[in-house]
């Protein structure tokens, strides 16, 4: 298997006593890809691990039609759009989506799955959750922020998140989109049927409830 | 900002956010640019930052003289003229350049031995900064080193401007190996090996313990073509700078869009030859033995 960026650097499995990063996963456990072109790939595959779920790094239009939800990662989304038209997975993704994939987009990734942009409305994307989005809101790196937020229907309380250069939910554009979180009265967290759109790093920040949930609606896709 | 809903306020500048972008950056290519015009075409190419700089390494080692921070009025225009992240270089040591840089909005600092180093013995001190630093590494000792004093992610050096990889190769070779070797220390070594390194014990451990750096892992410093890349990729590099290989060869865009293919399909052979068909003329390399020591960047610094 190939080294996910940011992995291990000694490739042995199973090293005596060490943290392992690709734990065998349960055959009968259902399949869900990261999209692997760019990005914090790596973060995404150890979150679905970590609840139950077999991770497939997604490079291929093989890799996404063997796949019964999706992770598109942190990254940079305009490099993130290119990679998939490059790699012909542009319509695939598209169609996939708009089939009823269970899909969890974080930052770039909400914004691949946003509707509409505020300015950059020509990059290419599935779209697919019913929000107006402006990419990169908060200002430079140095605007980057922790924060604790709270999130709609989920337990144990405020989810410990982090906001890289992150873009912003402007508007809502239609009533199937449910707000699931807010922060400085903006959309932070939104769900339209099975997608999930975050403007946030729980990856990062290791809080797994919202991967649990695209679990949740895989399994109940799949029925496993 | 206001704080948010039930929970702690907004932190800006913590370790989680600094090298949290970098880990965004991961498997990307990030490409030096000199002026808006090429900040584009690096965004068009799929670069996922650029390095705002006045001269790429190339013309700094054929021209000479004494290189500095590039000039704010040009940083500025490549901040306006794309979306991606913009890092930009300051000298070893030259704290005040760094501060210049935040406050310009860069969005990483790269301290960096390309520019000729304001101080002989010491790095900046990069903790108390807001924005991440990237700092170069021949070594892991190095790289500790660097991150110690809060670097949020290490480079290996390479040779910058010379367009030849057997440095880097060198260098992400010495750092990946490096890190190999404490995965199998046992723990009561790891203090000896702490010496060794002249590096931080904690660091040290915590490297035997994650079998990787604690930052991202770049590579730099002569990658010219999709192979390069994707050899550095296979080395165990987390994503790759070019610096002058690209707006130094016959056909930017094209070799732009070809490392960065190169990049994301590393392990596959079929992407890489079919990428770097037609690529033009790559730039003019430089054979290592045929530098003075005096003229070789990736000595500078400690």
């Amino acid at each position: 298997m190939t080294r996910l960026p940011g992995e291990r650097l000694d490739r042995r499995p199973a090293a005596a006593g060490a943290p392992a990063d690709r734990a065998d996963p349960a055959d009968a456990a259902p399949l869900v890809g990261v999209l692997a072109l760019q990005g914090d790939v790596l973060e995404h595959t150890r979150a679905l691990r970590a609840v139950g779920v077999r991770p497939l790094p997604v490079r291929s239009v093989a890799d996404l039609e063997a796949v019964d939800g999706l992770v598109l990662p942190g990254g940079e989304s305009t490099a993130i759009s290119r990679a998939l038209g490059r790699a012909g997975l542009d319509e695939p993704l598209a169609r996939r989506i708009a089939d009823g994939l269970p899909v969890l987009g974080t930052c770039a990734g909400l914004i691949l799955l946003s509707d509409e942009l505020v300015e950059d409305d020509a990059l290419p994307r599935p779209g697919g959750i019913a929000v107006r989005t402006r990419r990169n809101a908060y200002g430079p790196q140095t605007a980057s922020f922790d924060v604790r937020v709270e999130v709609a229907g989920l337990d144990g309380g405020p989810m410990d998140v982090a906001f890289i250069r992150a873009p912003r939910i402007e508007a809502v554009l239609g009533d199937a989109v449910d707000v699931l979180a807010e922060v400085d009265g903006a959309p932070v967290a939104v769900q339209q049927g099975a997608r999930i759109g975050l403007a946030f790093h729980p990856e990062v920040t290791g809080d797994l409830r919202l991967h649990a949930r695209l679990a949740d609606l895989v399994r109940r896709r799949t029925g496993r | 900002m206001s704080a948010a809903s039930n929970g702690h306020g907004p932190i800006t500048g913590s370790d989680r956010v600094k090298r949290g972008l970098a880990d965004m950056l991961k498997g990307g290519v990030i490409m030096d640019v000199i002026d808006p015009e090429q900040a584009r075409i690096a965004e068009e190419a799929g670069a996922v930052a650029v390095m705002a700089l006045e001269r790429v390494p190339a013309d700094i080692r054929r021209e000479g003289g004494v290189a500095r921070m590039s000039d704010p009025e040009m940083i500025e225009s490549i901040v306006e003229a794309v979306s991606i992240p913009v890092m930009a270089k300051a000298r070893i040591g030259h704290m005040v350049e760094a501060q210049v840089l935040e406050h310009l909005g860069v969005d990483y600092i790269d301290e960096s031995e390309v520019l000729t180093p304001a101080d002989e013995a010491n790095h900046i001190d990069k903790q108390p900064f807001t924005v991440p630093f990237v700092c170069g590494a021949t070594n892991l000792g190095e790289a500790l080193r660097r991150i110690s004093e809060g670097a949020a992610m290490i480079r290996s050096k390479g040779e910058a401007g010379t367009g030849n990889v057997v440095e880097a190769t060198r260098h992400m070779r010495a750092i990946t190996g490096g890190v190999r070797r404490l995965t199998q220390l046992d723990p009561s070594e790891l203090h000896a090996a702490a010496k060794d390194l002249a590096a931080p014990y904690d660091l040290v451990a915590e490297v035997a313990e994650l079998g990787r750096l604690p930052v991202v892992l770049f590579t730099a410093g002569g990658i010219a073509t999709p192979a390069d890349a994707a050899m550095m990729m296979q080395l165990g590099a987390d994503g790759v700078f070019v610096g002058s290989g690209i707006f130094k060869s016959g056909d930017p865009v094209k070799r732009g869009r070809a490392i960065v293919e190169a990049t994301t399909h590393f392990a596959d052979p079929e992407v890489v030859a079919r990428v770097s068909r037609g690529l033009g003329e790559a730039m003019v390399g430089i054979e290592i033995d045929t530098i003075p020591a005096e003229q070789r960047y990736a000595g500078r610094g400690w």
